[in-house]
């Protein structure tokens, strides 16, 4: 410690208390709408967020929302979203969560409307939606490319007018337990430092991803898993943690931008991919499930993007994973873009429109600028060069798919940070809506839960352990110890390089070889300074949640032997039929140790699987 | 590889002084990625704030060599770098640590104006019509981020510390794009007036110039705003109607 007086500050143990029926952990589209739901339901409810409020990751989505209008082709309803979702997810998602979320997002949507949200109008004044990868029919409610911002900022801007307290720039490291249940969380303020303890009835987890345990990512430091730790040690379920999205496209280069996103849009409006030759590689390989609803020739492609109704979708814009994949093998053999990666072409379409240079502009205003000012690259002019980047999570907390209650009572779980929705691989365009969607059931039945709870006691043993061990890095100190980020680059290293978009049960037993060892590290990281805003501190805290979760995904991927989704094994190329039916399950066990197992599927309901065959 | 050094505030509200910091820099990169950098080998407790690293979210705000900038999006190609770069926190707000500040006032201001509230749905499903036409100035405005950095570079707020009285470019762009949104019922131009000092924005354009997502602050928000406020407050006939109410 460099002066006494630091040191003692640093140690206090002091903690702020605040009382909430329900108490919602995250502040991005899911832990909004989860709010406002709770509060309208006459209880009190506390929001909290590592961030300020409206930065959360929501706020950078871009394509759109999914949701079955039908306002640009009245062929679409919720039976076919419905089919699009499970058949995206190789059939490993919930079913019953793939139908509400089908049959629901069109109202969660026009509710946006009604809240002030202003979406791009097709020709007769309606809400415009737009073609996504994996949807069968122009259904991505959108304002340009920057969707999230007015999705996050529709809900704030409702939000702060409905009572909800507001608690931002805090960060919660622990959920508090009386017995069985949960009954509060307790974190620190980022400003200052200090401790702060929610008691509440019931807990909302709704946290986001994982993303920042790999190293190339478009998710940012927020992104370190730790609702899905929080979860887990409190003895939460979580399922299906093999399944991370790799989205297709990132950028490469130059070096420091490296993952960030480039929106499946520019293939929606007709962007295509090329490698080194100039060729359209996506047609050589185009899955079986898809054959039939892929277009024949790049010119049926190019109608289908401008609206023809009678056209098949180019292969640009099959699932993401099969075109990540794609892309990897074109770079692997030796047909990759000088900055490993391929290139991505829409200045083309200047070649079939006249006002083409307008029309990229005016579509994809953010991705003009983002390429322009990051890359110095005019995209109505040259081509981009894109790789895959660590994207989302399909796995998380398991949860009961009507009142989104994990395992434990009293804890519930919404968006990203929740399983279920979009078994092995989720659409673009299915976040956004499955945010709103269990978002509004997470409030709705949280807020009932929470009304039939009595009071429950805080455990001050826990309490003070939680905050002794987040003292831990201080006591370390500056002394001759390891700092937190080293530690975090070699993890996101070593899960990039086994346990990314190409699997084999070699590298990932490597990865899980290497956990104890980085988590030995972790234990042991000093930290210089004092609490105030301590970027270094934050980061020794978070690199427990992401230990936790990188492990989950690891030892999820040796146990599925199949290639399905996002999960893609190089030493099992096919799917398996037997593999197809189980959900994998991690879960804490009595003895401290990480336990994961295969468990059934639940078997889809009679009628939706009628509706599945017939969307064949 | 060259290198080149950072002239970093470092301090909190009670006062603090710049350090410099040498780092690698290398092709591409931007001014948030070299403060990274000097907190991950040299500052492990460096006080930042940041979220997407491309311009979407308006958390990466500062002053670089006295300019307001989205640190995310300034490269350092853009910068001379023979000399130090100095990076500073906002001016406009109390200070927390480095280049952290406490926008919080943003939030309080934003609650205190009136909230969006439509007119009846134009259809029976409970939806609206409207033109792509009639929608595209509010969405000049609805691309804001909420930088702040407006905020900071107007003299009402930077100089005459008036965050009593007047709201600011960020909050004028926001009543705006309420007041001109196709469904929206209520009329704010007596508190625009009144609490929310729009009268005091002398148009010189600063926040314009300074905003990432480049929206016309002064042309398409401020001035509309200032000329329904006449026409409300000042026109003969309003005012005598008003009058004639009580
Ligand atoms: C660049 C990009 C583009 C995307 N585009 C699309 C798209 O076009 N369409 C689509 O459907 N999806 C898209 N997605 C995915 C989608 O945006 C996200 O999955 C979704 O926004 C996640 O929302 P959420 O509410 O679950 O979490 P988030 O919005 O990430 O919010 C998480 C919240 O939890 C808080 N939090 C986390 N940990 C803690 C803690 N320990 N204590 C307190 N608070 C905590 C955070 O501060 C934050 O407020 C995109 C994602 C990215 C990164
Ligand atoms: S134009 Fe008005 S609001 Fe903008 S900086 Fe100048 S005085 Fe401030
Ligand atoms: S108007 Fe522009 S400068 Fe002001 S807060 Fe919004 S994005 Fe930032
Ligand atoms: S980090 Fe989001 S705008 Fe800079």
């Amino acid at each position: 410690m460099s002066t006494r007086g630091q040191g003692e500050a640093n140690r206090s143990m002091d903690y702020e208390s605040y009382e909430h029926d329900v108490l919602v952990i995250g502040a991005g589209g899911a832990g909004l709408r989860a709010a406002i739901e709770a509060s309208s339901a006459g209880v009190s409810v506390g929001l909290v967020c590592k961030s300020l409020l409206g930065k959360a990751h929501t706020v950078m989505a871009e394509g759109g929302m999914a949701a079955a209008l039908a306002n640009v082709d009245d062929r679409d309803d919720w039976k076919v979203h419905f089919a699009d979702t499970m058949r995206g997810g190789q059939y490993l998602n919930n079913w019953r969560m793939a139908e509400l979320h089908a049959q629901e997002a069109p109202a969660r949507a026009r509710e946006l409307e009604a809240w002030g949200a202003v979406f791009d109008r097709t020709k007769d004044g309606r809400i415009l939606q737009r073609n996504f990868g994996g949807h069968k029919y122009p259904r991505l409610a959108h304002v340009g490319d920057r969707t999230g911002l007015e999705m996050i900022r529709t809900l704030q801007d409702h939000g702060i007018h409905q009572g909800i307290d507001v608690h931002m720039e805090c960060t919660i490291v622990e959920l508090l337990k009386d017995g069985d249940r949960v009954v509060g969380a307790f974190g620190y303020d980022r400003e200052r430092g200090r401790f702060q303890l929610f008691s509440a009835r019931a807990v909302v987890l709704a946290s986001g991803g994982i993303g920042r345990a790999f190293k190339v990512t478009s998710n940012s430091w927020e992104y370190t898993g730790d609702g899905h730790a929080l979860a887990y040690r409190a003895g939460a379920d979580l399922m299906d943690m093999e399944f991370v999205q790799f989205h297709p496209t990132g950028m490469v280069w130059p070096p420091s931008v490296r993952g960030i996103l480039v929106t499946e849009g520019v293939r929606g409006e007709g962007g295509v991919l090329r490698n080194s030759n100039g060729k359209r590689f996506m047609f050589e390989d185009i899955p079986d499930l898809y054959l039939s609803s892929t277009a024949d020739d790049e010119e049926e492609g190019w109608r289908y993007t401008q609206g023809d109704k009678n056209s098949r979708r180019p292969p640009e814009l099959l699932t993401r994973d099969h075109v990540a994949r794609c892309i990897v093998r074109e770079i692997k053999e030796g047909r990759g873009s000088p900055h490993q990666g391929v290139f991505l072409d829409i200045a083309w379409i200047k070649e079939r429109l006249p006002n083409g240079a307008e029309h990229i502009k005016k579509k994809l205003p953010s991705m003009y600028h983002q390429f322009k000012q990051l890359a110095g690259i005019d995209i109505t002019e040259e081509p981009m060069e894109v790789g895959p980047t660590t994207h989302y999570v399909m796995g998380g907390i398991r949860v009961d798919p009507d009142s989104q209650m994990s395992t434990v009572p009293g804890l519930f779980a919404a968006g990203e940070c929740a399983a279920g929705l979009h078994g092995a691989n989720r659409l673009g365009g299915n976040s956004l809506s499955d945010l709103l969607v269990f978002g509004q059931r997470a409030g709705q039945y949280a807020a009932s839960f929470a009304k039939e709870q009595g009071a429950a006691s805080i455990n001050q043993g826990q309490v003070e352990e939680v905050a002794r061990q987040a003292l831990e890095p201080f006591e370390r100190g500056e002394g001759n110890v390891e700092g937190p980020y080293q530690v975090q680059f070699d993890l996101q290293d070593m899960m990039q390089a086994q346990v990314g978009i190409v699997r084999t049960e070699g590298d990932i037993q490597k990865a899980i070889d290497e956990f104890p060892t980085l988590r030995s590290r972790a234990d042991r990281v000093g930290v210089q300074g004092n609490r105030e805003y301590n970027a270094g501190w934050h980061t020794a805290l978070d690199l427990r949640n992401l230990l936790m979760v990188a492990e989950a995904v690891a030892r999820s991927a040796i146990l599925r032997r199949e290639s399905r989704g996002a999960h893609f094994r190089e030493d099992y190329l096919q799917k398996d039929a037997e593999q197809g039916k189980l959900n994998t399950v991690v879960r804490l066990d009595s003895s401290g140790e990480m336990q994961v197992k295969q468990e059934a599927l639940p078997p889809v309901r009679g009628d939706l699987q009628e509706i599945i065959e017939d969307n064949k | 590889m060259t290198s080149a050094t950072f002239r970093i505030w470092r301090g909190n509200a009670k006062g603090g002084k710049f350090q410099d910091y040498t780092t690698e820099v290398s092709e591409g990169m931007v001014v948030l990625d070299a403060v990274h950098q000097v907190q991950a080998e040299q500052a492990n407790d460096l006080a930042v704030r940041w979220n997407c690293k491309a311009g979407k979210c308006g958390s990466c705000s500062a002053e670089v060599n006295g300019s307001p900038k989205l640190m995310c999006m300034t490269r350092l190609s853009s910068l001379p770098l023979d000399k130090p770069v100095t990076i500073e926190p906002m001016q406009a707000f109390p200070s927390i640590r480095d280049l952290v500040t406490d926008v919080s006032w943003n939030y309080q201001v934003k609650k205190e104006i009136q909230p969006f509230s439509p007119r009846e749905p134009d259809s029976a499903d409970g939806t609206w019509r409207m033109e792509q036409y009639d929608v595209e100035r509010v969405q000049e405005f609805r691309k804001c981020i909420e930088c702040f950095l407006c905020q900071d570079v107007c003299h009402v707020l930077r100089d005459h510390r008036l965050h009593g009285e007047f709201i600011g470019p960020r909050f004028f762009v926001y009543s705006a794009a309420l007041e001109m949104h196709p469904l929206d019922t209520v009329d704010r131009t007596t508190e625009l007036a009144n609490d929310h000092g729009v009268g005091y924005c002398n148009i010189t354009k600063c926040c314009t110039k300074v905003c990432p997502e480049e929206i016309t602050i002064t042309d398409n928000a401020i001035i509309p705003l200032k000329e329904r406020v006449v026409d409300k407050m000042y026109d003969p006939l309003t005012k005598l109607l008003r009058m004639f109410r009580g």
